[in-house]
């Protein structure tokens, strides 16, 4: 016969728990794991519904053709007229395409001195075993600081349309840019641990070797702008804010333009005013080769990546 | 090579370089630095202007450690760098005279931005004059069309925002446009560079070889180019975007932002395509018919308007219009009748922004008509200023507009089979400018007697009356001593083919 325990020291065993737990009458997360419960915006029913009546008046006053019977007939008219202005613009363009030198084609108008010489002298004239790189970085240099300085622009106007006041901004940080997703989430955090310094040294590796194989700024710049995307998203923005915030970005992209800028002025005025230059190519295939196409990598890598960052962060909260 | 040589990529760079920096600085060191950069770029272009005038012909300068076709160049002549001298004046002016709404109607703490904007605007309208290679032209262009775009709604209300996403989807059409015409053209000839661009063009239309797709992407260019630059059928993004952004914006746009792409467009024609050639594909009919129904229809709406600032607007539509007739013609003379255009329309449109400004600041900020009654004697500066800008326009002799409707009338006689559809149109036209400007001018100048706004002196606002008399004085410099400056313009193009 066995002894009937005291209820108190009966809750306390593993039997409990496990019978409690399958009988349904007690969920083992609460108050083990921290949960955010999600707050639903509930308006009252009356003004959501005045405010739909609403709504749908002034479009119903704005939008109603039916009445207007030129104005419906124009509205028809024109959505049949953008089709099919679009189909004939297809047309012309797919037969133009079909009129246009055969591709691969070796006798074809591209294959001339331009390109001969960017694939026979390459090497010797940048010191780049990528010749792309050594393309659009040495010979087109000017244009490449062109495209460089779009991304620049696009961050300004995204700033203009989406940056928030800080006083704001601190406002909003109670309130958490997280609302629907729960905070310090295990699986989140563990990958990310594990893959965000892989991604940073996937990234460094390709932008420092963008001069010997495919790759470049524009590509490990956006790796690295991935991996700290996931970083943030992972750790929110208290702890990526203790390495990146907008001071050190501000610093960091003005830093990698000037940079750039100054690497390129420099290759711009020396060449044409006919001065040695001293930037030394190096040994093609060496890590410290290939004149500027190095460290223009680096810059250009760095400004990828707060580009890309800042786009997040400005989409996501209005802020660094 | 003279030192001199190296002033246009200077200046270019220079307008990089602050553009970045300014991204860094508050709102007043960004104004400054915005404001040294123009007046240095000015001094720039000024020398290089007297630079190339001197030697009598343009130069190249290589980007870079290697020769033209392989590498980057950028080319300077006399018309260049009297455009680019230019283009740094009348930003200068209408920034300074815009700077007042600026700080009124922009965000405290992102008027930086404005500056960071305007320093690359100029940096890429800098590009697209002295470019001398097709993809460097595409890319300033890209950055050309985000500016713009920014400077519209950096002031932030419902309007701008929409006219800015108008903008954005009608300016990306026509690069877009742009680019397919570039790729094609780039697999016709295999180059990028304008020279050897024209050379293998050449080449195609005397071996009869490609000729569909030639014909496909010259259009292509060409539309993409009046795309952006609003002429008549596609022109429905510009009253927005003009009557309601920021005064400075309105006028860079109006007297700047478009005219870069027509400057692109005629540098494509003659260095890339080749006049003769472009004449012969019949493109030109197209855009002289379209500048016609552009000089009457845009003057209609703007006679149909009831807001001052899209008045304005409208009339830039018909003022395009001219340029893109002057194109039609077909002639040498046309051609310099619409560069002329350029340069005159560019001094009195953001004159007229600019006045407009300061007479609905004094009427309570309303830029109805009824409410403009009388305001011309409450801000006498902007009163003469706006009616200055009127005359021009409408084209009285003594200012710009007389001469650049002289030219164009001159074009049209030279011209046999369009004389009699372009003289009949700049009349009416014409007639149609004086209906709304005199209407406006007349409005403004009707005593009203006793009203509940205050009236401004010279004391009140000294920078923005300065930038009048600025503008006043280029128009009526340009008005009267004409002749230097269309030497200029007739010595730029005899040595741009």
């Amino acid at each position: 016969m066995s002894k009937l325990r005291p209820q108190k020291e009966y809750e306390k065993t593993t039997a409990f728990r496990f019978f409690r737990w399958l009988s349904g009458s007690k969920d083992p997360y609460i108050g083990e794991v921290e949960m955010h419960i999600q707050e639903e915006n509930i308006l009252p029913e009356e003004t959501i519904i005045e405010r739909m009546r609403e709504a749908q008046m002034r479009r119903d006053k704005v939008y109603d053709d039916e009445l207007n019977k030129p104005a419906h007939l124009f509205h028809k008219v024109y959505v049949i007229m953008a089709v099919l202005f679009c189909i004939a613009l297809v047309a012309v363009l797919l037969i133009t395409v079909s009129y246009l030198p055969p591709s691969g084609n070796p006798d074809n108008p591209v294959n001339n001195v331009v390109s001969e010489r960017y694939i026979e002298s390459g090497l010797q004239e940048t010191g780049a075993l990528n010749i792309v790189a050594g393309m659009i970085l040495t010979y087109r240099a000017f244009d490449t600081f062109g495209e460089t300085n779009v991304l620049f622009i696009a961050t300004c106007c995204v700033m203009i349309l989406l940056m928030v006041d800080d006083a704001i901004l601190k406002k909003q940080a109670v309130l958490n840019d997280r609302r629907y997703e729960p905070k310090n989430d295990a699986i989140l955090q563990g990958t990310a641990f594990i893959l965000c310094p892989i991604i940073f040294i996937f990234g460094i590796y390709i932008i420092l070797n963008g001069h010997l194989s495919p790759g470049g700024g524009f590509s490990g710049g956006a790796i690295m702008g991935a991996g700290l995307i996931l970083y943030v998203s992972a750790f929110g923005f208290k702890k990526t804010q203790r390495f990146f915030d907008e001071h050190i970005y501000k610093i960091a992209k003005i830093t990698a333009l000037c940079m750039y800028g100054l690497i390129g002025t420099y290759f711009y005025m020396t060449g044409a005013n006919g001065i040695e230059n001293h930037i030394p190519l190096g040994i093609p295939g060496h890590i410290l080769s290939g004149g500027i196409i190095l460290p223009i990598d680096i810059c250009v890598g760095l400004e990828v990546a707060c580009t890309m960052y800042a786009f997040y962060a400005l989409f996501r909260r209005g802020g660094l | 090579m003279d030192f001199i040589q190296n002033f246009p990529c200077i200046s270019i760079i220079l307008c990089l370089f602050a553009g970045i920096i300014s991204s860094g600085l508050k709102d007043k060191a960004a104004m400054w630095l915005n404001a040294a950069l123009l007046t240095v770029n000015t001094l720039l272009s000024a020398f290089t202007l007297t630079y190339t005038l001197s030697i009598g012909q343009p130069f190249v300068y290589v980007m870079g450690r290697f020769p033209a076709p392989w590498g980057n160049e950028i080319r300077a002549g006399a018309l260049e760098a009297l455009m680019a001298l230019f283009f740094c004046v009348i930003m200068l002016l209408s920034l300074f005279g815009g700077r007042h709404k600026l700080v009124e109607e922009v965000e405290e703490g992102k008027t930086y931005l404005y500056y960071v904007l305007s320093d690359l605007l100029l940096s890429s309208l800098l590009a697209l004059v002295y470019t001398n290679d097709m993809f460097t032209a595409y890319v300033f262009v890209e950055i050309n069309t985000i500016a713009a775009c920014g400077l519209i709604m950096i002031r932030q209300n419902g309007r701008t925002i929409e006219a800015a996403v108008r903008y954005m989807i009608m300016s990306l059409l026509g690069s877009g446009m742009l680019l397919l015409g570039l790729c094609m053209l780039y697999d016709l000839t295999g180059h990028l560079l304008m020279s050897n661009m024209k050379e293998a063009v050449a080449l195609l239309v005397a071996n009869n070889a490609y000729q569909i797709p030639l014909i496909v992407s010259i259009v292509l260019m060409s539309v993409g180019l009046c795309i952006k630059s609003a002429l008549f059928p596609f022109h429905a993004w510009l009253p927005d975007a003009y009557g309601y952004s920021t005064v400075s914006s309105a006028a860079i746009l109006s007297s700047l932002v478009s005219k870069g792409y027509i400057f692109l467009l005629i540098k494509i024609i003659y260095r890339v395509i080749g006049f003769d050639i472009y004449h012969d594909t019949r493109i030109v009919d197209i855009l002289f018919l379209f500048g016609l129904m552009g000089m009457i229809f845009g003057s209609i709406s703007a006679i149909r308007e009831n807001d001052v600032r899209r008045m304005i607007a409208y009339s830039s539509v018909a003022q395009i219009g001219y340029i893109y007739m002057g194109f039609g013609m077909g002639t040498q003379v046309g051609m310099i009748a619409s560069i002329f255009h350029i340069l005159s329309h560019a001094a009195t449109k953001s004159l007229l922004f600019i006045a407009a400004i300061g007479l609905t600041d004094v009427s309570g900020g309303s830029r109805k008509f009824i409410e403009l009654t009388g305001s011309g004697y409450r801000n006498k500066w902007a009163g003469v200023a706006f009616t200055v800008g009127s005359l021009s326009m409408v084209g009285v002799p003594l200012f710009s507009g007389f001469i650049s409707k002289l030219l164009f009338s001159q074009a049209a006689v030279q011209n046999h089979t369009k004389m009699l559809p372009a003289l009949i149109v700049l009349g009416i036209s014409t007639i149609l400018n004086a209906i709304y400007f005199m209407k406006t001018v007349i409005r403004i100048y009707t005593p009203i007697g006793e009203t509940a706004y205050t009236n401004v002196t010279f004391k009140d606002i000294p920078i923005y009356a300065a930038v009048l008399v600025a503008f006043i004085i280029l128009n009526v410099v340009l008005g009267i001593s004409s002749q230097p400056v269309v030497d200029i313009i007739q010595q730029g193009l005899s040595t741009f083919a």
